[in-house]
């Protein structure tokens, strides 16, 4: 594990059985995360991409421990995170948050607002008294542009954008570490998402967190990573720095997927040239042998069904696993 | 694609013409109005694009002009398509145009198609029922159909149900089934908002291949500034059941007048940006449901507003170039 990263992913892989007939027998498996490994450094942002079935929300849960893994490790802070007692895990959730893309359903609906953002502070600190818990409720509606005025109220009395800022200050009250956001700004109206990618980032100025940023949208990730990382069937085709990203992205499909993005600026889409990809995404069931993206990638070749390609450094941590890059 | 877009829209008259629509609900404290005299014409082999927010009303515009409002809505105003008037026709004679001259694609195919019958019976329903072809006819040109919209082993997989479709492929049958009888008119909603990003790219160049093709009128409506800028010729951005905003799609995005869609555009971010800063923010949330208000829509986030804009809506004034705007402060 390189010095100072918060997280390191070595190998993850979640495998899901699939179940069926009379007796139950395992007649295979989704093979949603397989074999992922990277690292975070404190305040850094790593952005997500893929696909729907590429694996990222299963990642982004599987490294929280909040599902079962199959295979690989994840090291947090130094130690290895799917090594820990009940005990000592539970201490280290503190430090670790997720916010999720329906901000409504992620809200209990009988609680107002005041106990959602204050449940995690009430369960770690119990020493606190009512009053103190109500300040720091209070102080941290204000950090996410909540009036205090709204802590009696019940999550249906809010707009999407404003759920989504409870479930911010829900997640950041005891000042984490790391958040994983899955798909926060999905579900929201442009102007909205704009708020809350704003809120985002200078929460995370401000309390040095890091963020595993889970997005299909190639565009937010742009705006909010400093590095990004593209998965297709549970696996990484490309790691990189943001910028070195979208100047130059190395696999075809990252380059494809980039490409398919449409800019609003309709003189710049006339003249752009498009990597159109055939057909749809494979099944992660039974994903194609060697490289998982040949099956419609435009520069597939015999090598490809046959050998699958490891991840190579291109140069400055700018990584991909492609048979034909540099050819 | 879109550099080879229809040159110029047809000058000619409009094929469908909609004036002063409004559309409103029955609700339990009264009428809630989602739609408020909205006013545009569609011309041959032109696609226009309707951009707004959840409750702009974008949607309920395709679907009154289709007879498909739900039950306690209603319409009033206008739409003429080819002399004859669609607004609160009934069903029977509504049957003769929609699904033939003027068709529909939805956001989900999924709850679209009908899961119990083939897609082959779903195809070939349009054709017998429309054009009255034989049964074998209709399978022919339903087939062909499919290959046109690049559906692989057309001839087997008409056979199938649609839940063993994929995601992408299902959009694509529903778009076969749109264009089957060659609609004059085309109305999209959302046709790529369900869909991921490499499979959207598909199906936006399939939709503007088959309009320049059969030379229909398209409408498609959907809040991604992105698909309207790859696709369309002109633009109309609502909010709150009002048209803000109208005009070409290179008027919209480089000379944005209205201070809705100005705030739109620079909130955006945008896949080829360099700057990381904030992000400009329309502050404010959009409207949910209306109440008959006397001022513009916008006036509560419009950081341009001044008192007359609480008090009374400003019109749609329009240049003769058909550039329009409605704003009391900043008009064409």
């Amino acid at each position: 594990m390189p010095d100072g990263a918060l997280l390191s992913v070595q190998d993850l892989k979640v495998h899901f059985p699939l179940k069926g007939g009379i007796l139950g027998t395992t007649f295979g498996h989704v093979r949603a995360v397989d074999g992922v490994s990277f690292d975070l450094k404190p305040g850094e942002t790593l952005g997500i991409v893929g696909e729907s079935g590429c694996g990222k929300s299963t990642l982004g849960r599987a490294v929280l421990r909040l599902i079962k893994t199959t295979d690989g490790c994840v090291v947090w802070a130094g130690q290895d995170l799917f090594g820990l007692g009940a005990r000592a895990l539970r201490n280290e959730r503190r430090q670790m948050q997720i916010i999720f893309q329906d901000p409504l359903a992620s809200l209990d609906p009988r609680m107002s607002v005041e106990t959602i953002i204050g449940k995690p502070l009430r369960i770690f600190h119990p020493e606190l008294s009512r009053a103190e818990v109500r300040k720091r409720v209070f102080e941290t509606m204000n950090q996410v542009g909540l009036a205090a005025s709204m802590a009696n109220r019940y999550p249906h009395e809010f707009s999407g954008g404003q759920c989504q800022r409870i479930g911010i200050a829900r997640a950041i009250i005891l000042k984490p570490k790391l958040i994983v956001c899955d798909e926060p700004v999905s579900a929201l109206d442009v102007s909205i998402q704009a708020q809350i990618i704003n809120l985002l980032m200078e929460l995370q100025r401000s309390l040095g967190i890091s963020l595993l940023f889970i997005s299909h949208n190639l565009a937010v990730v742009r705006h909010i990573s400093h590095r990004v990382m593209v998965l297709y069937l549970g696996k990484v085709m490309e790691i990189a720095d943001r910028d070195d990203f979208y100047a130059r992205p190395l696999h075809p499909y990252s380059q494809a997927l980039i490409s398919a993005v449409p800019i609003a600026d309709p003189r710049l889409e006339r003249g752009r040239p498009r990597v159109l990809l055939q057909g749809d995404i494979p099944s992660p069931i039974n994903p194609p042998s060697g490289c998982r993206f040949r099956t419609r990638c435009p520069r597939a070749t015999q090598v490809c069904a046959e050998q699958e390609p490891v991840m190579r450094d291109y140069g400055n941590d700018h990584a991909a696993a492609c048979h034909h890059i540099g050819a | 694609m879109s550099a080879e877009r229809a040159a110029s829209p047809s000058p000619d008259r409009p094929i469908l013409s909609v004036a002063e629509l409004s559309v409103q609900f029955k609700l339990p404290q009264g009428w809630m109005t989602a739609v408020d005299r909205v006013s545009f014409d569609l011309r041959q082999g032109e696609i226009v694009g309707i951009v707004g927010e959840s409750g702009s009303g974008k949607s309920q515009i395709l679907l009154s002009l289709m007879g498909l409002l739900a039950s306690n809505g209603r319409c009033t105003g206008s739409a003429v398509f080819e002399g004859q008037e669609l607004l609160n026709r009934p069903p029977k004679t509504l049957d003769t145009i929609r699904g033939s001259a003027m068709s529909m694609i939805f956001q989900d195919p999924m709850t679209s198609l009908n899961p119990y019958m083939r897609v082959s019976d779903q195809l070939t329903e349009v054709l017998t029922a429309h054009q009255g072809k034989s049964q074998a006819e209709a399978l022919d040109i339903a087939v062909e159909m499919l290959e046109r919209v690049r559906i692989p082993e057309a001839r087997r997989r008409i056979r199938l149900y649609p839940h063993e479709f994929s995601g992408g492929m299902r959009q694509r049958v529903m778009i076969a089934m749109a264009l089957l009888c060659r609609p004059e008119v085309l109305l999209a909603d959302e046709p790529t908002t369900a869909l991921d990003v490499t499979v959207q790219a598909q199906i936006l160049e399939l939709v503007a291949e088959v309009a320049r093709e059969m030379q229909a009128a398209v409408a498609i409506v959907t809040h991604d500034l992105g698909v309207i800028a790859r696709l369309c010729d002109r633009v109309i951005v609502l909010y709150g059941g009002r048209i803000m905003e109208h005009g070409t799609v290179d008027e919209i995005f480089y000379d944005p007048k209205h201070p809705y869609t100005k705030g739109l555009l620079a909130s955006t971010p945008r896949l080829d940006e360099k700057v990381h800063g904030a992000l400009r923010t329309i502050p404010g949330q959009p409207r949910a449901a209306m109440g008959d208000i006397p001022g513009c829509p916008f006036e509560p986030r419009c950081g341009l507003k001044i008192d007359r804009c609480r008090a009374e809506m400003p019109m749609l004034r329009s240049d003769d170039k058909g550039r329009a705007t409605a704003c009391h402060v900043s008009g064409v």
